[in-house]
C-alpha cells in the first residue's frame, strides 16, 4: 500500500518528495481511494496549475492543496480557460493587491468529476463553467437581488481567500473546487473552448445591455476597443438587432470588423471629419479600452441619453467636463461581469443565436508567449487554454 | 397708431460690457410683439451662478454689451394675436430659455432643454438676428412656448428661483426615476440649487442628507431646511460610516472637485447627478464606477413641461424659496457676494421696484 507520511501531507512544494511514492498521477488517485475510504477527514488533495510567483507574471508549474468537496460543492475537471486582460493586471500586480503565487484563469469550461451531497443542480459528467465570482455573503441586498456579482463581501475564483481561510486559485490548473452557486451548466451542443470566453467577456457585455435597457432591437451602439470583450460586443449586439459601429484607433481591424464580425460601421477615432459626422449619434458605446484613454471623443458620438459604458479596469483617472454630460444628459458608467444568472442567459442567447467566440487555443506552455502577445492585443480575439490536453503534471 | 410701422420699443437693463463681469444701464431695442409672442415687464429675477460665468466670460462665449438674468418673474403687459395661453395682467415666468427648433426629436418629445439649436435668454441671436438679452432689465419680449403661469397665491419674488434652481433639481429627479418616496438622497452643495434640492426631495418623501466642506451650514440644514443628516466631506470616519448608503448625489459644485469620495458613498446602481458648469475637467477611475455599477451624469434645467410640473408639485407642497430680495443697484454687490457663497440662498433683484436708469 502506498506509504502516508505526515510531513508531506500539506506540502506545497513537493517536487522533491515524488520520488518517495508513487509519482504523480497514481499518487493523486492514492490520494483519492484514501479519502474515499477515510471519508476526506484526514487529506486533501492537491492539484497543479501554473502560477505567478512575482510580478514579471511569468507562470510555472505550482502545486498546492484543494478543499474536499464540501455538501455544497463541485469538484471539476478543467478542459478550458480563456485568457482575460485582468489576467494579465493581476499577474504584474498593477492594481498593487497580488498575492504569489496566483494561478490566474477565470473563464473556466469543465467536467463535473464530484458533487456535494447537497447538490441537486449537478451530476457528474456534466459539462459546467466557472467566472469570476466564487462567493459572496448571501444576505445582502445586492445578493437577494441575484446581482451578487456587486456583493461587499464576494469572493474572487483566485488571488483572493476563501471562506476556509485558504487563497482561492484560478483556472489555469488541472482542477478546481466551487461551490455549486458559481457553476453554470453549458448548454448542449456548445463546444466547450468556445463557451470559456463567454463566462467572461460575453456576460460582461450581456449584463449592461440588458440592465440598462438596451437589449432591444434597432438601437444604435457603439464598440470601442475589438479585443476579447470587443468582438463579443459586436457578435451579441448584432443579435440583439441593433446597428453595430466598431470605434478604433487604427484602420487595421477595419476588414475583420466589418466582413468576418459583422459590424455595420467601423470609425477611426482619429479622423476627425468621420467623428463629426457621427456626432450624436450612438445610443451607446461598450468601451472596452482597458488603458487611459479620453472621453471627449466618445461622449460627442453619445445621442441624447446615451451611455457610456466602461469595463476597462484602469488604475489611472479618466476625465471628463461637465458640461458634455450635461447638456445632453449623457451618462458614463461601468458594469462588472454579470450575475449567475445573468451568465446562464447569456449562455442560452448565444446558443440561441448561434454565437460563438472567436479563439485561439493553445497548451499551457504556451501560456507565457499568450500573455505577452495578449499584451500587445496581437490575438483574434481570445487566448483559450486547452488545459485538460495540456496534462498537467507537478 | 398700432405697433406695425412704429419704431421699435426699447428697454433698459443692467449690463456686462466686458469680462470684469461689472453690470450698468444699458438701453436697447426689443421687438414688437409677434403673432405668438408675450410682452413682459419684469416683476422680479433671480440669481443664478451661470449668470456669473457668462457676465465674467469664463465659457469664453460671451458678448458684450451683454443682459444677463433667467430667472424671470413678471405681468404681461400685451399678447400677440395667437397667444390664448396667457392675458395681460397674468403673472409669469420665463427661463434659461427662449427659442428651439421644434422639428428635432427632443423637441418633439418635450425635452427642447436639449435641442442642438436652442436659443437662450441671453447672450444669444434670436431667429430675428438680434442679440437675446435676459432678464435684468424692465421688459422682456418671449415666444409663448417659453412663458409659463405661475400658480395661483405664489408669491412672485418666490418663484423667480424656482424656474431655474428648481426645475434643475426636479427634471433629473422625474427623469431618472428618482421621485418615489423612500429614497436616500444626498445633496451636496447648499447654494441656490442646493437649497431647492432639500426642499424638494424631502416633499417627495426622500431621506435628505447635506453634504458640505464645513460645519458652517450644518443648523441651517437640519433645523432651517429640514435635512435629516448632515456630512462633512472631509470627516474620513463620518465619510466611511456613510459609504453606499446613498440611491443619488445631486451635485451642485460649480467648480473644480474631486468625485471619489461621492462616488463612495452612492449604492448600487447610485447616481451622481452633476449639474455645475465647470470648465475644468473631473476625473474619476473606472473600478470606482464598474463595481458598483454606479452612473455619473449630468442634467440641464428642464423643459417647460416640467418648469409647469415643478411650479405645481411646489405649490401643493407648500414649498417656497429662500431668498435676499435686492434693489438693482446692489447687483454688483450681490454678484461678488454670490461667487464668495455669500447668500442665503438666492438673490432675487426687485426689477419693477428699481430705478433702471
Amino acid at each position: 500500500m502506498y506509504q502516508e507520511d505526515d510531513d508531506d501531507d500539506d506540502d506545497d512544494d513537493d517536487g522533491g518528495q515524488a520520488s518517495k511514492q508513487a509519482p504523480g498521477r497514481e499518487r493523486e488517485q492514492a490520494y483519492r481511494d484514501l479519502e474515499t475510504i477515510m471519508g476526506g477527514l484526514e487529506v486533501e488533495r492537491t492539484t497543479v496549475g501554473w502560477a505567478a510567483t512575482d510580478p514579471s507574471g511569468v507562470l510555472s508549474p505550482y502545486t498546492y492543496t484543494l478543499r474536499n468537496t464540501g455538501p455544497e460543492d463541485v469538484f471539476i475537471k478543467v478542459l478550458y480557460c480563456g485568457i482575460c486582460h485582468t489576467d494579465i493586471h493581476q499577474t504584474k500586480n498593477d492594481l498593487g493587491m497580488s498575492n504569489y503565487p496566483m494561478v490566474p484563469g477565470h473563464e473556466v469550461v469543465g467536467e463535473v468529476l464530484e458533487v456535494g451531497s447537497e447538490v441537486t443542480k449537478f451530476i457528474v459528467g456534466d459539462r459546467v463553467g466557472v467566472g469570476i465570482v466564487v462567493g459572496s455573503c448571501q444576505n445582502c441586498r445586492t445578493c437577494k437581488s441575484e446581482m451578487e456579482q456587486y456583493c461587499n463581501k464576494k469572493i474572487w475564483n483566485y488571488n483572493d481567500v476563501y471562506t476556509d481561510g485558504k487563497s482561492t486559485q484560478g483556472g489555469f490548473a488541472r482542477e478546481m473546487v466551487v461551490n455549486s452557486k458559481f457553476v453554470v451548466r453549458i448548454p448542449e451542443g456548445m463546444a466547450a473552448e468556445q463557451v470559456a470566453p463567454l463566462l467572461c467577456a460575453g456576460v460582461t457585455v450581456y449584463s449592461p445591455l440588458t440592465h440598462f435597457g438596451l437589449a432591444k432591437p434597432g438601437l444604435r451602439g457603439g464598440i470601442l476597443g475589438l479585443g476579447g470583450v470587443g468582438h463579443m460586443g459586436v457578435k451579441i449586439a448584432k443579435a440583439m438587432g441593433h446597428t453595430v459601429t466598431v470605434i478604433s484607433s487604427s484602420d487595421r481591424k477595419k476588414q475583420e470588423a466589418l466582413d468576418h464580425l459583422g459590424a455595420d460601421e467601423y470609425l477611426v477615432s482619429s479622423d476627425e471629419a468621420a467623428m463629426t459626422a457621427a456626432a450624436d449619434s450612438l445610443d451607446y458605446i461598450i468601451d472596452t479600452v482597458p488603458v487611459f484613454h479620453p472621453l471627449e471623443p466618445y461622449l460627442s458620438l453619445l445621442k441624447l441619453d446615451g451611455k457610456l459604458i466602461l469595463m476597462g479596469v484602469i488604475n489611472t483617472p479618466l476625465q471628463f467636463v461637465t458640461p458634455m454630460i450635461m447638456l445632453g444628459r449623457k451618462s458614463i458608467t461601468g458594469s462588472f461581469i454579470g450575475s449567475v444568472k445573468e451568465t446562464e442567459e447569456m449562455l442560452g442567447f448565444c446558443k440561441d443565436k448561434g454565437l460563438i467566440s472567436e479563439i485561439e487555443v493553445v497548451k499551457m506552455d504556451y501560456v507565457n508567449k499568450a500573455f505577452e502577445r495578449l499584451e500587445k492585443n496581437d490575438v483574434r480575439y481570445r487566448f483559450v487554454v486547452d488545459v485538460a490536453g495540456s496534462k498537467l503534471q507537478g | 397708431m398700432g405697433s406695425i410701422d412704429a419704431a421699435e420699443r426699447t428697454t433698459t437693463g443692467w449690463a456686462a460690457r466686458d469680462p470684469s463681469g461689472i453690470l450698468s444701464p444699458y438701453t436697447y431695442s426689443l421687438r414688437n410683439t409677434g403673432p405668438e409672442d408675450v410682452y413682459i415687464r419684469v416683476l422680479f429675477c433671480g440669481i443664478c451662478h451661470s449668470d456669473l460665468h457668462q457676465i465674467k466670460n469664463d465659457l469664453g462665449q460671451s458678448n458684450y454689451p451683454m443682459v444677463a438674468g433667467h430667472e424671470v418673474v413678471g405681468e404681461v403687459l400685451e399678447v400677440g394675436s395667437d397667444v390664448a395661453e396667457h392675458r395681460a395682467g397674468d403673472i409669469v415666468g420665463v427661463g434659461l430659455l427662449v427659442g428651439c427648433c421644434r422639428n428635432c426629436s427632443p423637441c418633439k418629445s418635450d425635452i427642447e432643454q436639449y435641442c442642438n439649436k436652442k436659443i437662450w435668454t441671453y447672450n444669444d441671436v434670436y431667429s430675428d438676428g438680434k442679440p437675446t438679452q435676459g432678464g435684468f432689465s424692465g421688459e422682456l419680449v418671449v415666444d409663448k412656448k417659453f412663458v409659463v403661469k405661475i400658480p395661483e397665491g405664489m408669491a412672485a419674488e418666490q418663484a423667480a428661483p424656482l424656474l431655474c434652481a428648481g426645475v434643475t433639481i426636479y427634471s433629473p429627479l422625474s427623469h431618472f426615476g428618482l421621485k418615489k418616496a423612500g429614497l436616500r438622497g444626498g445633496i451636496l452643495g447648499l447654494g441656490g440649487v442646493g437649497h431647492m434640492g432639500v426642499k424638494i426631495a424631502k416633499a417627495m418623501g426622500h431621506h435628505v442628507t447635506v453634504i458640505s466642506s464645513s460645519d458652517k451650514k450644518r443648523e441651517e440644514a437640519l433645523e432651517h431646511l429640514g435635512a435629516d443628516d448632515y456630512l462633512i466631506s472631509s470627516d474620513e470616519d463620518q465619510m466611511k460610516a456613510a459609504a453606499d448608503s446613498l440611491d443619488y448625489i445631486i451635485d451642485t459644485v460649480p467648480v473644480g472637485h474631486p468625485l471619489e469620495p461621492y462616488l463612495s458613498l452612492l449604492r448600487l446602481d447610485g447616481k451622481l447627478v452633476l449639474l455645475g458648469v465647470i470648465n475644468t475637467p473631473l476625473q474619476f477611475i473606472t473600478p470606482l464606477v464598474m463595481l458598483g455599477r454606479k452612473v455619473i451624469t449630468g442634467s440641464f434645467i428642464g423643459s417647460m413641461k416640467e418648469t409647469k410640473e415643478m411650479l405645481d408639485f411646489c405649490k401643493e407642497k407648500g414649498l417656497s424659496s429662500q431668498i435676499e430680495i435686492v434693489k438693482m443697484d446692489y447687483i454688483n454687490t450681490a454678484l461678488e457676494r454670490l461667487e464668495k457663497n455669500d447668500v442665503r440662498y438666492r438673490f432675487v433683484v426687485d426689477v419693477a421696484g428699481s430705478k433702471l436708469n
